[in-house]
């Protein structure tokens, strides 16, 4: 089953290594989130600075909400999900793969994003080790429920409006811990970031079992 | 089948009546003054929508086992999250016009109104992906997982704001609550209303389940017809 997911992941990243789909149209959209958070909360008064952890976060969803979107557009054309199914592969590794694909986009997504919040925002960035386990797992949740839904919706005529409305609902608690966890080692207490990440840890865990059990049924009945 | 529902129905919708008619007559109280006597329908509302999102996720679950796959779990999945919405809808606007007198704001940010909001946004996604998925045993399958996923994140959600609410502020629901220090004519009515919102609860979901199996038998119906109209205009049918 790893080595299928292997398989998959390794297949979308090639996608989007010659594609750059993520690279010229996700990341720019993402920094310019950045730049319409600034213009939306006056940069002068220290909102930025204060709220700097929520904008992460909350660009972050926006750009898993694309990254996923794109990972099940690959499949729609040419039959990509008559291949994926006749494959042969297992559909939980499947699963595990497309979800792996994303969340390495969404990583080196989020490294921009950290860098866009320091410049931008002026965010004092400190608590590493929190930091980078906070993007780990926060990202593993938002990549598994994603492609959850993904999948989900990718049948439908309305993909591009249902997929919103499903994850975004799902993805608030990650939004809420991920944030939490950020301020908790931004303002220097370590301890108070524990308990979200946590929390973060279990819904990955959650729907990473979820959609491997599921994704099958989900791919089957397309 | 259809005199039970019937029956069902007037005793429902009469001890609905009751429930309003004895809710009206309670006394004011010190603290609230009229606002008081929402405790009559508040709660019951909050209760039935708890219930028909935990049927629902019930239905799916069976659903989704093999071995209980049925159309008729679908079936009452649907209709319990319609009537869902309805009742999370009428919980968060009851709960608004109590909060309003109360807190002195439409909208505080408490663990269970959060939760309630997004167990909202959930139902309406449900809703959302039924009605865009035309094949029926297709449809059955994608909503049944978006049922399973919705139940996976309520907990979370749960530990999530009330962590978020109570590190930082310490204030619930539970201080604020009015059911302290209440006398036994404000608790009977409101056991009453839990009742009759039940029996509300299960009559709507009884007549939606009627109504989605007849769209069924009548869909069902047009294609045997419409295959043979072709039949007989000698068409071959794919």
């Amino acid at each position: 089953m790893l080595r299928d997911a292997a398989l998959v992941a390794a297949k979308d990243l090639r996608i989007e290594a010659r594609s750059r789909v993520a690279v010229n149209q996700v990341a720019p959209f993402a920094v310019l989130v950045l730049v319409l958070f600034a213009f939306a909360l006056d940069p002068d008064r220290g909102v930025l600075v204060r709220a700097s952890a929520g904008l992460f976060w909350l660009a972050v969803a926006f750009c898993a909400l694309l990254a996923v979107q794109r990972a099940f557009a690959v499949e729609a054309a040419d039959g990509g999900r008559d291949g994926l199914r006749l494959s042969g592969l297992d559909p939980g590794g499947i699963f595990l793969g497309k979800a792996a694909g994303v969340a390495v986009e969404l990583l080196a997504l989020e490294v921009l994003l950290v860098g866009g919040v320091a410049v931008l925002y002026q965010a004092d960035l400190r608590g590493w080790g929190v930091l980078v386990l906070t993007c780990v797992l926060a990202t593993a949740g938002l990549a598994t429920a994603g492609c959850l839904y993904g999948v989900l919706s990718a049948g439908t005529r309305v993909r591009e409006t249902l997929l919103p409305m499903l994850f975004v609902p799902v993805a608030a608690p990650v939004v809420l811990s991920a944030t939490r966890a950020w301020e908790g080692a931004l303002a220097g207490v370590a301890s108070e970031s524990w308990p979200w990440l946590r929390l973060l840890g279990v819904f990955a865990v959650v729907y990473a079992a979820v959609g491997t059990v599921v994704f099958g049924l989900l791919l089957e009945d397309a | 089948m259809t005199g039970a529902k019937r029956t069902l129905g007037v005793v429902a919708f009469a001890g609905l009546a009751l429930t309003m008619l004895l809710g009206a007559r309670l006394p004011e109280t010190e603290e609230q003054l009229a606002y008081s006597r929402l405790i009559a329908v508040h709660p019951p509302i909050a209760w039935v929508a708890y219930v028909a999102f935990g049927v629902t996720a019930l239905a799916s679950l069976l659903y989704l086992f093999p071995a209980t796959r049925h159309r008729r779990w679908d079936r009452i999945a649907a209709a319990s999250a319609e009537v869902g919405v309805l009742f999370t809808a009428l919980m968060l606007v009851t709960g608004s016009i109590w909060g309003k007198p109360t807190w002195g704001v439409w909208w505080v940010w408490d663990a269970r109104l959060t939760v309630s909001a997004l167990m909202l946004a959930l139902l309406l996604g449900y809703g959302a992906l039924r009605r865009v998925t035309p094949d029926p045993d297709r449809r059955a399958m994608l909503s049944a997982v978006t049922a399973l996923g919705a139940v996976v994140v309520v907990p979370v959600n749960h530990f999530a704001v009330t962590w978020w609410r109570t590190l930082h502020q310490g204030r619930s629901l539970a201080d604020l609550s009015p059911s302290r220090n209440l006398d036994g004519q404000y608790v009977a009515v409101m056991l009453l209303g839990f009742v009759v919102m039940t029996l509300v609860y299960v009559w709507l979901v009884w007549q939606r389940v009627l109504v989605e199996k007849a769209e069924d038998e009548r869909g069902e119906g047009e294609l045997a017809v419409a295959i043979e109209e072709r039949r007989r205009e000698g068409v071959t049918v794919a």
